[in-house]
């Protein structure tokens, strides 16, 4: 896919030799949403302003769209791309209406176009025309002051945003509506988001991929995903902390909360083996499989002991196993499911239909538990 | 004399001189409007400048507050010299008097625009005049007009010492008046003078409110 946004080498030292961003290359695809997070200081907000040059980088290559930012005149450069700060920036002498037509404007737009592209714009952002068109910023709270210049932005159709802390100073209810509602228009207009954020939760929550910077160099780039499970860095799992994972069940393999050992039998064992085994495993549900690993069925203590006077081989009171979950399914899916299991426990099996583990509500209990622990150990930063 | 004797002779002053006072009074006018007119165009200019480029900041900044030290008396002495006696001298003397409090509200008012407001407005792509004449003339508005209306009235006392060289204006009734210890006469010219001072800075007033962008009001 083509690149809206590519860095290749870049650097901004200052005359005093101080150097925010060291040598970062990096691409982000048209249509993507990029979070740029890191500590204070690591560089994230120079890369962002590196961007539409309201800090000129000093080597390396920043190409927009194909193009050589440095080649291109800046003020146009500007105007093609939303920019949407976190102190909102709202011109208080202007109206909501004059506010968010301004680069329309500047760009010489006609009036008729402009008042419609004003008023569909307060449409997208939840904000009735005919209550705001008219008002002006101080007139609205803040969660409304950034709806409107996340319009502001929109307003000449960029094809590329930068967002700058946009959400930080509103409070968790407003921030979590506008991150949502945000993230709707965003995928529904197919926009390029660069997103400057220091909290991790709304990274987690809004990127498609996360860049994690420090000290002006580029740790790790990559999916939500791969960031809690395959963190590259010492900081960098130490950044997203350990706990994080946990708060995201969704993004915790099934792996990580099955036990790979699951106490399987063949279906033409008789039960008195079965009730050895099971003893012997502590457990109360068998898997049934077949000599390649397929999973059979699942074969239950309960029954086991009502009928092991009846039945020569297990597999007649052997019952399908439902649920099952494939191994690349979530801890999420898991939890979900473990509550419609019959007999409390989930098979996992790969794509081949091999039995990989097991999730049992000891297992899961146990691993997500575990955080608990660690946190009354102190261990977690 | 009592105060009966001092209102006799205020109005049989007034009788006498009212079509002097007429004259006093628009002189007066003259010497403050031609003065604050240029230092309402160069002082904002020069406190644009200032706010633009930090070097020029001390050494602008700094000759004006040493122009404002300099006793009013004494600098429209200083005039004499150089441009003789006269309107003149007594303009350029008022037009340096007043442009400290100007170029300072200008600079201050810029400087103080809201500075997430300003980086809006170029991360946009507004261009650096742009951004001087829509966003931060009209939000440095109301603080620049209040160094004007300050220069305006300290513009009207200082403008009654203009009567010293020569100026003529509502000085000459209270000069008149001292010398041959006439209180009636340097009420002539005193109290129009305070009249003059405070209806300045209450049109000054009414302009700014007329003038300030509605959504500042709120």
């Amino acid at each position: 896919m083509e690149s809206m946004v590519e860095f290749v080498n870049v650097s901004k030292t200052y005359k005093n030799g101080f150097q925010p961003v060291k040598s970062l290359s990096f691409r982000v695809q048209r249509g993507e949403f990029l979070v740029l997070i890191g500590p204070s200081g690591c560089g994230k907000t120079t890369t962002l302003k590196m961007i539409n040059r309201l800090i000129p980088h000093t080597s390396g290559t920043i190409t927009v769209n194909g193009k050589n930012i440095a080649k291109q005149n800046t003020v146009e450069l500007r105007r093609n791309i939303g920019y949407v700060i976190q102190q909102i920036g709202l011109f208080p002498h202007y109206t909501i209406e004059d506010n968010i037509a301004l680069v329309p404007a500047l760009k010489g737009w006609d009036r008729r176009k402009i008042r419609q592209r004003v008023e569909e714009l307060l449409h997208l952002v939840g904000l009735d025309p005919a209550v705001f068109a008219k008002r002006y910023p101080k007139e609205l709270s803040g969660g409304q002051q950034q709806r409107v210049g996340v319009a502001r932005a929109m307003a000449a159709d960029p094809e590329l945003v930068l967002m700058d802390e946009p959400f930080g100073a509103l409070d968790p209810i407003t921030r979590e509506q506008l991150q949502d509602e945000f993230l709707r228009l965003q995928k529904e207009l197919g926009k390029t988001v660069i997103f400057v954020t220091h909290d991790m939760d709304e990274a987690i929550r809004m990127g498609d991929r996360i860049a994690i910077l420090k000290d002006g160099e580029l740790l790790q780039l990559d999916t939500p995903e791969r960031l809690l499970t395959h963190p590259v860095h010492g900081f960098v799992e130490q950044f997203i902390g350990k706990n994080r994972i946990f708060q995201n069940p969704e993004l915790l393999p099934v792996t990580e909360v099955m036990r790979s050992d699951p106490a399987t039998i063949y279906p033409h064992r008789s039960p008195e083996r079965a009730i050895t085994y099971m003893r012997q495993r502590r457990t109360d549900t068998l898997l049934c499989i077949d000599e390649q690993g397929k999973l059979l069925g699942i074969i239950s203590g309960y029954d086991l002991q009502g009928d092991s006077a009846r039945i020569r081989t297990v597999s007649e009171i052997m019952k399908p196993a439902e649920p099952v979950l494939p191994i690349d399914a979530t801890a999420k899916d898991a939890l979900v499911k473990i509550s419609e299991s019959r007999f409390g426990v989930i098979p996992i099996v790969n794509e081949h239909g091999k039995l990989s583990g097991i999730v049992t509500r000891g297992s899961l209990i146990s691993v997500l538990a575990g955080r608990w622990k660690d946190e009354e150990g102190g261990v977690v930063s | 004399m009592n105060r009966r004797s001092l209102w006799e002779q205020i109005v049989q002053q007034l009788e006498a001189r009212h079509a002097d006072l007429g004259l006093a009074v628009l002189q007066h006018i003259k010497l403050v409007a031609i003065s604050m007119g240029i230092a309402i165009a160069i002082g904002v200019a020069l406190g644009i400048a200032v706010s633009r480029v930090k070097k020029l900041e001390g050494p602008v900044i700094g000759t004006a507050s040493t122009l404002q030290t300099i006793p009013s008396l004494a600098l429209l002495g200083f005039m004499i010299p150089f441009f003789g006696i006269g309107e003149l001298p007594s303009i350029i003397a008022l037009f340096l008097y007043s442009l400290l409090p100007i170029i300072r509200n200008t600079h201050t008012g810029i400087t103080n625009v809201d500075k997430s407001v300003i980086e809006a407005a170029s991360g946009m792509g507004m261009t650096d005049a742009q951004i001087l004449f829509r966003i931060q003339l009209p939000l440095a508005f109301s603080v620049i007009m209040a160094g004007i209306r300050t220069s305006a009235v300290i513009n009207v006392g200082t403008a009654t010492l203009a009567a010293f060289i020569g100026a003529g204006g509502l000085g000459d009734f209270i000069f008149l008046g001292i010398s041959r210890s006439m209180d009636a006469l340097v009420l002539i010219g005193a109290v129009p003078a305070a009249l003059l001072a405070l209806l300045l800075d209450f049109v000054l007033a009414r302009l700014e409110r007329a003038v300030t962008p509605k959504g500042l009001k709120i």
